[in-house]
């Protein structure tokens, strides 16, 4: 395509203005964190003496240990079973292709739009009935089935675009339908299981609604829970305030950077799928 | 004979495939029954009773949904979500076209690459991040009034969030930041596979850049321009998160969205039927918005 030049600044001077406004908060959230603690800094501007300490400072007072490890068991008790039971579900919508199935498919699929407070409600009761409320079980076992129309959409997006020749040479051999699958189709499956892993990494890392509502104690919470309690409880010391949201946004930051080129396009194809 | 025999044969085979698809299907099946589609009834259940949530509760048929569409600060906080939808989708969708259109020109630059990384970012930080960074962005001190003072115009600085005609636009921009980077990145794999000789024709017709950005980018983009639609216009009616850092619904109640007002009736008034019920209106408002896209999009497809 031939691009004249001054199209090709304009476009530049778009990405750069762009850039700007997303990483301004980012900045300005630095800078402040960065000021003497308990001090009012006035708008973006950089302290003469920053004050890294107040990055220990936050992590001891938030007991930022704590809440990392609560967030990681939360993350192992839903991403592995969800990644399993999407796999499973796809599959069998992808190509098994059961007669009836499209209707099934159809139930998950509205789930899709479900917004969480539509739910939150009874499971508070649910989970008080079952005993679980303010323990990791309460925030777990819900996010496994409000993953599971995704999980299972996305997974039987990959199995739909497999060819039924695959498995046609261990059909003879007589493998069973579940040695196909594990056998065959799952090491065939990684790219798009390891999407699907980022993506609800991600989405159970920052889940909110469901920290606060069915968990009170902040260090059995996810990260963006915690948070929550952390802005309670220090919101009046601004820089303090700063730096813990920074110490608190970093691992998502840190695992975005790491799996960047999987996770743009798992986020990119997953809202064509969503 | 012999074909008859496959047949038979295959018949099995194929109810013993779908018996084990089906037993596959069950795991999912039932953490999504049990874990959202029971709620889901329990919550249209709720709705039609008065329960302090400890106490009896009483049957009082649609009186909940009644209230819903008669109390200002119940349907008020419909029309704020309503309202929000116009930063969360149309500012994205709209700026993210036209970012996206620019971009597409040095789409292989290294600018383009770096931008595609750095305008992800808020995807990826928590919601609540996004809420607390830009409360202090937009305080009376914050960096925007900084600006605005900068370039004279002083006068208009206020304490965005605290402001009661400013505090719902203001939200809806810490949403449209949040969205923008989706949109635009969605909107330019969208572009990229537009056919390079439709832009050509438009040239060689005698297009400029406004009729062929209407002529062909947009309908080239139809279908990633709907997903943006469906993915923005749920998290403006859902919104939560970054309402319940930044305003907690304020200045009295302008910023109060569904899903706020829920939470405020379930877990602090102990008003379960009446939360339920805003529930139920809010999901099928969900579903009243999204289905027309999804069928619009689907059928222009066929």
């Amino acid at each position: 395509m031939i691009v004249g030049r001054g199209e090709a600044l304009l476009g530049r001077l778009v990405l750069v203005l762009l850039m700007a406004v997303t990483v301004l908060p980012f900045v300005s959230l630095l800078a402040t964190a960065l000021h003497p603690s308990g001090t009012y800094p006035q708008g973006l501007s950089w302290p003469a003496d920053p004050q890294w300490q107040n990055f220990a400072r936050a992590f001891t007072s938030a007991d930022m240990g704590r809440l990392l490890w609560s967030s990681c068991l939360i993350v192992v008790g839903v991403v592995p079973l969800a990644l399993v039971l999407g796999t499973l579900a796809g599959y069998a919508f992808g190509q098994l292709r059961m007669r009836g199935s499209g209707v099934v498919f159809l139930l998950f699929v509205l789930g899709l739009t479900l917004p969480f407070e539509g739910i939150v409600i009874p499971l508070y009761y649910q989970m008080r009935d079952l005993g679980l409320l303010n323990t990791r079980w309460a925030i777990v076992l819900p996010l496994i089935g409000l993953f599971m129309p995704f999980a299972v959409l996305w997974m039987r997006a990959h199995f739909v675009t497999m060819p039924k020749e695959l498995v046609e040479a261990a059909q003879i051999d007589g493998a069973s339908t579940w040695q196909q699958l594990w056998r065959i189709h799952v090491p065939l499956a990684a790219p798009a299981l390891s999407s699907l892993a980022i993506l609800l990494f991600l989405w159970t890392w920052n889940q909110f609604l469901l920290a606060i509502v069915l968990v009170d104690d902040p260090g059995k919470r996810t990260m963006a829970g915690a948070l929550g309690a952390f802005q309670g409880q220090w919101g009046t010391d601004i820089p303090l305030l700063c730096a813990g949201s920074l110490l608190i946004l970093t691992p998502t930051l840190l695992v975005f950077l790491v799996f960047q080129r999987q996770f743009v396009s798992a986020l990119l194809q997953g809202s064509v799928k969503g | 004979m012999d074909g008859s025999d496959r047949t038979r044969r295959r018949a099995a085979r194929r109810r013993r495939d779908d018996l084990v698809g089906w037993l596959l299907v069950l795991p999912a099946a039932a953490f999504y029954g049990v874990f959202v589609l029971r709620p889901l009834a329990i919550t249209a259940q709720y709705s039609l009773y008065e329960w302090n949530g400890v106490g009896p509760s009483t049957p009082v048929g649609l009186d909940n949904y009644v209230r819903v569409v008669t109390d200002p600060t119940l349907y008020g906080s419909l029309l704020n979500a309503v309202t929000l939808i116009l930063f969360f989708s149309g500012v994205p969708v709209l700026l993210g076209l036209v970012t996206a259109a620019t971009i597409r020109r040095i789409a292989t630059s290294r600018l383009a690459t770096v931008a595609r990384t750095v305008v992800f970012l808020p995807q990826v930080i928590p919601l609540v991040a996004a809420g607390i960074t830009w409360s202090w962005l937009l305080s009376s001190t914050g960096a925007v009034n900084q600006l605005l003072r900068a370039v004279g115009l002083g006068s208009v600085a206020r304490a965005w969030l605290g402001d009661f005609d400013w505090a719902l636009p203001a939200v809806g921009v810490i949403g449209a930041w949040v969205l923008l980077g989706l949109c635009t990145l969605l909107l330019l794999s969208g572009m990229t596979k537009i056919d390079t000789s439709l832009y050509e024709a438009a040239r060689i017709d005698g297009a400029g850049p406004v009729r062929e950005f209407l002529a062909v980018t947009v309908p080239g983009v139809r279908q990633e321009i709907a997903v943006c639609v469906t993915v923005t216009v749920i998290a403006a009616l859902a919104s939560f998160d970054i309402v319940y850092i930044s305003t907690q619904g304020g200045p009295g109640g302008q910023t109060l969205v569904p899903g706020l007002q829920i939470y405020y009736l379930a877990f602090a008034s102990r008003e379960i039927g009446l939360a339920s019920a805003l529930a139920v209106v809010l999901v099928a408002l969900v579903l009243l918005c999204v289905l027309p896209v999804q069928y619009l999009v689907r059928k222009g497809d066929s």
